[in-house]
């Protein structure tokens, strides 16, 4: 029955998006109110049963009803429970369900709360989330219906991916889903914005937090991710530029130019047209990315189950929507007033040179990860891989550092360019000593991870200088935000630019009792034992670890083997000290007594994701500051309101 | 701005979307073509790893007449799937050479016993360093090789009952 209630609720769901869109066309059209105010209740209700038919398909999944298509494939019922809830969104159709849940309580979320913009313009926007979310109704219930039954149940499931067995990986999904179902709202509402051609700092300021939370998220997914691979891969890396991991850079980079957009937007109504244009860019990067990744036209190290079917229907809702936003663009764009203009030296100045700059490393990213496609298709085989990004993203990513430390202390509209390098006087001096620091006491490690280095050391630096002066107390929390964010990144590039230039790596074959040395530490090994969990078994060897005389204690890196399905993997163990992490891999016998063992030094390593929570703190905080201002506004304007009645009833 | 402008990014877009379409309408196919193919074999050379059985050198393979080189090893499981085609590659008689990849003596000696001997020469590459210098990842691979030491063809994976046919097409024809 659970099953059968989930597709009822989804139906019914599909069936409210279809009159949602309906409705909000019909209003906007004739200008109705009273349709426009059926909208809102609808989409509310759509949202609700989204989530009602997710619901039941967790339910699914925590009984391991098998006779559910969905749960045989992708579950077992040996497995441990959390994974049997993450089961439920661990695989296409319950994804692509977990998709349209969040982007249906988004869809409801805006129409109960949203009253700043103009409610024709509200409408519209309800409309083409309604027009997002028929796409994906339709793609589940007729290309790929989660509470599909089987005839003939079998006794037992075919298991979950081992490598997705994680904790932190049951919740990396719905966490870029969210971002991307963030981004489908900014998008919503640019179209609603065309619609009615009514682009201005309520619209930027109504699009605001759904950028910047869905920027939180992305950061949060990325960063989560990267950890993932770093040390269930086993390859001690954190970041491949893979396929997959493009796919989740491109809408956080469009995310992140997009979000100090609307920023000008909203204070000083500039760049009306490219706010617009970069909300639909975003959007069409997490489609793009979901296409690129589920349709197999580009295979990558993540297997994902690849269907060319469903891939050809995201390629569908990709070229209506995307397809359908730019015409709008084209026609529209022209009639909406332009903005106010500024000076190049001025904050918005800085925040034009930073959305150019994200542009650019979003294009290199999305050449390089197209190219190995377009090359396929003229006959030659051949990747785009880590040097081809590194050195031509990097090098700007560091001019994007500089103007980030130099946009803060900006003034709007228009600044000095020598009041400016007053005020970047000790960021441009921490800098400078850095670096020479650095060379002095390191030597010399190559040109880009110094500069990375010594910027990141700047950054840091500039990064509170907007707080200098201020009386910190009455500082906005959205000053706190930024400060954090930028903060943030300068953790994050420290740890990136100090893990590339000093890690230390070894590959040794050592029998019981022999030691080897990586870094600061002495790594022996003192025996292998097998283990057993609950649906694996596993070759552990126990090293002990000494750090000068000082014994640091034992890692235990596991070969492990999963029976349902079969698969070996490496559990890498992980020391983490305060200064960096020591990392160990269990390898193969040699057949003579010896274990293959691999050792890596990772100074500072652990600043790249402790950086970026920083950034996803200071989106939150940001958010937080935005909501506390505008009630705040509300409440002095309800008070003044109230204050002009009473005059003008009493007099004075 | 001009208005033409504005309709740059549909025209792109439709031109991404045109590409992709054509490549899904493609049928996939996930074949490595090896960058070795056409040129010669690097040069090395492998101590046995039978005592009283030869080893295995570049010079072995440029003897004239067209050989398969199988890379594989007894702790590989597609490796013994794959043995009874190789036995019926050798009884067509197809000589074929082996390097084993991070193995020992008495775990190939079992290896050979229970699923076959197919091999005229077995090198004992210990650190897969001949391995990747083929353009070889992992096992087991089978490389067909003609008489001047040649590579003709690069076999990844384990050798099917289909692919016999065109791995004996290939060696023919390399004559």
């Amino acid at each position: 029955m659970t099953a059968e209630a989930g597709l009822v609720a989804l139906w019914l769901a599909a069936a409210l998006a279809a009159m949602q869109l309906a409705l909000a066309a019909l209003a906007v059209q004739r200008r109705d109110e009273l349709l426009s105010a059926a909208v809102r209740p609808v989409a509310i209700v759509q949202g609700l049963l989204a989530v009602l038919a997710m619901a039941m398909l967790i339910r699914v999944f925590l009984l391991s009803d098998m006779s559910v298509a969905l749960v045989v494939a992708n579950s077992h019922s040996a497995k441990p429970w959390l994974y049997k809830f993450a089961g439920a969104w661990g695989n296409h159709e319950g994804s692509m369900l977990l998709w349209v849940t969040i982007l249906g309580v988004a869809g409801a979320a805006v129409a109960w709360l949203e009253r700043r913009v103009d409610e024709r313009t509200l409408t519209a926007t309800l409309g083409a989330q309604a027009a997002i979310a028929l796409g994906f109704y339709a793609f589940l219930l007729f290309a790929s219906n989660p509470f599909a039954r089987l005839a003939n149940p079998p006794l037992d499931g075919q298991g979950l991916n081992p490598l997705l067995q994680d904790p932190g990986l049951a919740f990396h999904p719905p966490t870029l889903y969210a971002g991307y179902v963030g981004l489908s709202v900014a998008f919503s509402f640019a179209v609603g914005a065309l619609v009615t051609r009514d682009v201005g700092p309520a619209f930027a300021r109504a699009m605001r937090p759904w950028v910047l939370a869905a920027w939180v998220f992305l950061t949060i997914g990325i960063t989560a991710g990267s950890y993932w691979a770093y040390y269930e891969l086993g390859w001690g890396g954190w970041w491949f530029w893979d396929p997959v991991e493009n796919a989740s850079l491109m809408p956080w980079l469009a995310a992140t130019a997009l979000l100090h957009s609307v920023s000008v937007l909203a204070t000083r109504d500039g760049l009306r047209a490219w706010t617009v244009m970069l909300a639909v860019v975003a959007f069409s990067m997490s489609m793009l990315g979901t296409f690129l990744v589920r349709s197999g036209i580009l295979t990558s190290v993540h297997a994902f189950a690849v269907d060319p079917e469903r891939g050809t229907f995201i390629l569908i809702l990709l070229a209506i929507y995307i397809g359908g936003a730019l015409t709008l663009f084209a026609t529209r764009i022209g009639l909406v007033r332009a903005g106010n203009t500024f000076k190049l030296v001025s904050r918005e100045g800085s925040l034009v040179a930073n959305n150019l700059l994200l542009s650019v490393i979003l294009g290199i990213v999305l050449i390089g990860t197209f190219y190995p496609i377009v090359a396929g298709a003229m006959g030659t085989q051949l990747s785009v891989g880590p040097p081809f990004f590194e050195k031509a993203a990097g090098p700007i990513a560091l001019v994007l550092v500089v103007i980030m430390a130099a946009g803060p202390l900006l003034r709007w509209r228009r600044d000095s360019a020598a009041a400016l390098v007053k005020r970047m006087t000790w960021p441009i001096a921490v800098t400078a000593v850095s670096a020479v620091a650095l060379v002095v006491l390191a030597g010399w490690f190559g040109l880009l991870p110094m500069v990375g280095l010594a910027l990141a050391a700047g950054l840091a630096v500039a990064s509170v200088v907007p707080l200098f002066g201020r009386n910190l107390r009455r500082t906005p929390m959205f000053v706190y935000g930024m400060v954090l964010a930028h903060l943030g990144i300068a953790v994050s590039l420290a740890g990136m630019a100090a893990s590339t230039a000093f890690t230390k790596e070894t590959l040794v074959a050592k029998g019981i009792g022999e030691a080897a040395s990586v870094g600061p530490y002495r790594v022996t090994l003192r025996g292998i034992r097998p283990v057993v969990g609950d649906n694996w078994s596993a070759l552990e060897a126990r090293l002990e670890v000494q750090r000068g005389e000082r014994a640091s204690g034992l890692l235990t890196p596991q070969s492990r083997f999963f029976s349902n399905p079969p698969t070996t993997t490496s559990e890498s163990a992980i020391l983490t000290a305060l200064d960096g992490q020591l990392y160990t891999v269990l390898g193969q016998p040699d057949g003579q007594g010896r274990w293959q063992i691999r050792l890596w030094w990772k100074p500072w390593v652990t600043l790249i994701w402790f950086g970026g929570l920083l950034i996803a703190l200071g989106g939150a905080l940001s958010i937080l500051g935005h909501w506390l201002r505008d009630r705040r506004q509300k409440r002095r304007a309800h008070d003044a309101a109230e204050a002009a009645a009473y005059h003008e009833a009493w007099g004075a | 701005m001009r208005r033409w402008l504005l309709w740059l990014p549909l025209v792109l877009f439709a031109l991404v979307v045109v590409f992709a379409v054509r490549e899904l309408r493609k049928p996939s196919d996930r074949t490595v073509y090896s960058a070795m193919v056409g040129k010669p074999v690097p040069d090395f050379t492998l101590p046995p790893i039978l005592s009283g059985r030869p080893g295995l050198s570049a010079a072995d393979l440029k003897v004239g007449q067209p050989r398969l080189l199988n890379i594989f090893a007894s702790w590989c499981v597609p490796c013994i799937a794959e043995a009874p085609q190789l036995m019926k590659l050798k009884a067509m008689g197809i000589p074929i050479d082996a390097v084993a990849i991070r193995d020992s003596e008495p775990a190939i000696a079992q290896f050979l016993k229970r699923h076959g001997d197919p091999y005229a020469r077995i090198g004992d590459d210990r650190d897969s360093r001949v391995q990747l210098s083929l353009g070889s990842s992992g096992v087991p691979e089978t490389f067909v090789i003609d008489g001047r030491g040649i590579i003709v063809k690069q076999h990844v994976g384990d050798i099917r009952d289909e692919d016999v046919a065109a791995l004996a097409d290939a060696w023919r024809n390399a004559r």
